[in-house]
């Protein structure tokens, strides 16, 4: 594990005048577990989509698994191993759970411009989808459509459909976003039970969540790098609470 | 028993055999002229369902395909008529032309949806009149080209009838085969969220070009087989009015119905044929229709039937 899986070199994202990420160098190892933290508007999801290629950066240079992608389209980097889940619930509502789990899975193989071929999955196909879903703990509702899905097994849903495509790097943005505490609490068990190889970045608010899932954590604010650190550094650090809970007045 | 994974789709006997049915025993019955309004519905159902894989399945609006469709029509046309060639080869090259024709839209047209993708390829579709109507000296102009009739063996409007019918059945199937393939599925997650397809691996450019080229070839043969029914090409064959009522018969019929096509297309030309009889506002009528159709079955009447027919079963089932 010499080789970082992930790194960004003095990335910058603008959008006209404003840095959403403004000069933001981080590096990832294989097999790690990294969290980027930060307020609303801390550049974090705009990091994500650079990163995934949604949207390039202005400037600076991204390295994934050894290969500049700086430029590459999504597409491409997904087929190299990337994979990614939404903030905000993106999945295929019209489709079953069965074709969203297809659709992920042929994304990166082959098969998927096949015209006149069999929907059908191979044995193979089929036990990956199975574990994806297993891990996912999203059984027994193949046939349904997604739209049907509860909010919390749609975020399941999600993951499963990252983890199908086994990438060599899983990106989750806010996976328990607006879920209720319990349900928090199967997110946390499903990423702690990911395979221990699977390089992983989590964006996520909730710092409870964060501080027991990760082994290192990056803090933005205003899409500037605040900290970087393990857990237990981060949550003892006096600009990172300044940030989260507001600076104490002098004349207070 | 299939897998739940491994959605294997039935073939769509009873559609194809209703279908088959219902055209195949009418000339038992029908005028020689209501054979041909038969005959046209056939034709344009089958234009329907080409803008209907990109409409109910790809989730774009094109307001190309009658351009697409009547390039067929003005090659076969000119090919056997001006040109003097055979009607076979001209049917072959119009379908190229309308394939080729669908390729460079496509290639235009992809990157864009939604409002834009109308726009974009209801200009390219007015390109197509504009080179028709002024390029006298090949298209005739305003005056169109005349055809000199159809080969022997479809000459007959029964024969050729039952030709046009086995051709569509044909192709329906073809059609149906292609969107429920894993590619069709593709275009159905293109429809729902692009932004996760492309982050899932795919392509959407690459997989929207070959889909609009693939519905081209429908188009084509749909246009090919209106040459050999009218006999005659004008301007009016690729004006955007053409690509309009293909694509209200597929709205009407039920977007993503796919065999609604065949509601779509007899309902508009039924309505345009009967109704011209008895006012010449039949146009006001067909509106009605449409907004009728958009207030109480805003799925179509295929896609208002079969909701229907499916909670009805549930009911049923649901009694003890």
């Amino acid at each position: 594990m010499s080789q970082p899986a992930l790194v960004l070199e003095n990335v910058v994202v603008a959008f006209g005048a404003l840095k959403a990420v403004d000069d933001v160098s981080i590096s990832v190892k294989g097999g790690e577990r990294r969290a980027i933290i930060g307020p609303n508007g801390a550049g974090k999801t705009t990091l994500f989509n650079a990163i995934t290629g949604v949207n390039p950066p202005t400037s600076g240079r991204i390295i994934f698994e050894g290969a500049t992608v700086t430029t590459k389209p999504a597409h491409l980097r997904a087929r190299m191993g990337m994979s990614r889940t939404f903030q905000i619930t993106n999945l295929f509502p019209r489709l079953t759970v069965a074709e969203n789990m297809q659709l992920a899975l042929r994304g990166t193989g082959p098969g998927k411009f096949s015209l006149f071929g069999s929907a059908r999955l191979s044995a193979e196909e089929e036990e990956r989808v199975m574990s994806a879903l297993a891990i996912s703990r999203l059984g027994e509702r193949n046939s349904v459509e997604v739209h049907e899905l509860s909010y919390g097994e749609q975020r399941q849903l999600e993951m499963a459909m990252a983890l199908v495509t086994r990438p060599k790097l899983l990106l989750l943005d806010e996976p328990a976003a607006g879920l209720s505490p319990s349900e928090r609490i199967i997110v946390s068990d499903i990423i702690r039970a990911l395979p221990r190889d699977l390089t992983m970045v989590l964006i996520e608010h909730d710092m409870d969540l964060v501080l027991r899932l990760v082994d290192y954590v990056t803090c933005l604010n205003n899409g500037q790098l605040l900290a970087e650190g393990t857990p237990e550094s981060i949550s003892a650090n006096q600009r990172v609470q300044d940030v989260y809970l507001g600076k104490a007045r002098d004349h207070a | 028993m299939a897998s739940a994974y491994s959605p294997q789709r039935r073939i769509p006997i009873p559609a194809l055999a209703s279908i088959l049915i219902i055209f195949g025993a009418l000339p038992l019955f029908a005028s020689s002229y209501q054979i041909s309004v038969a005959n046209e519905i056939l034709i344009f159902a089958l234009l329907a369902m080409s803008i209907d894989v990109l409409a109910g399945y790809a989730g774009r609006t094109s307001l190309g395909h009658g351009a697409i469709f009547g390039a067929s029509t003005y090659i076969v046309i000119y090919w056997i008529s001006v040109a003097g060639g055979s009607p076979w080869i001209a049917l072959l090259l119009g379908v190229l032309a309308a394939t080729m024709l669908a390729s460079v839209f496509a290639l235009l047209a992809v990157r864009v949806s939604g409002v834009y993708f109308l726009l974009l390829t209801l200009a390219l579709g007015m390109i197509v009149w504009g080179v028709c109507l002024r390029w006298t000296s090949v298209t005739g102009g305003e005056n169109g080209i005349r055809g000199v009739g159809r080969p022997e063996i479809i000459a007959d409007p029964l024969v050729f009838f039952y030709t046009t019918l086995v051709t569509v059945l044909i192709f329906s199937f073809i059609i149906w085969r292609f969107v429920q393939s894993p590619f069709g599925l593709t275009l159905r997650g293109i429809r729902d969220s692009e932004s996760r397809m492309s982050s899932l691996g795919y392509s959407t450019a690459s997989h929207m070009f070959i889909a609009f080229t693939i519905t081209g070839i429908f188009a084509g043969v749909a246009g090919a087989l209106y040459a050999l029914f009218n006999n005659f090409v004008s301007p009016s064959t690729v004006q955007l009015s053409q690509s309009v009522e293909g694509l209200l018969m597929a709205i009407v019929g039920g977007i993503g119905t796919l065999f609604g096509a065949f509601v779509g297309s007899a309902a508009i030309i039924l309505l345009e044929n009967f109704v011209s009889d008895f006012t010449p506002r039949w146009p006001m009528v067909l509106g009605f229709m449409f907004i009728g159709t958009m207030i109480f079955a805003p799925e179509g009447i295929l896609g208002a039937a079969s909701k229907f027919f499916r909670s009805g079963w549930k009911k049923n089932r649901i009694k003890p």
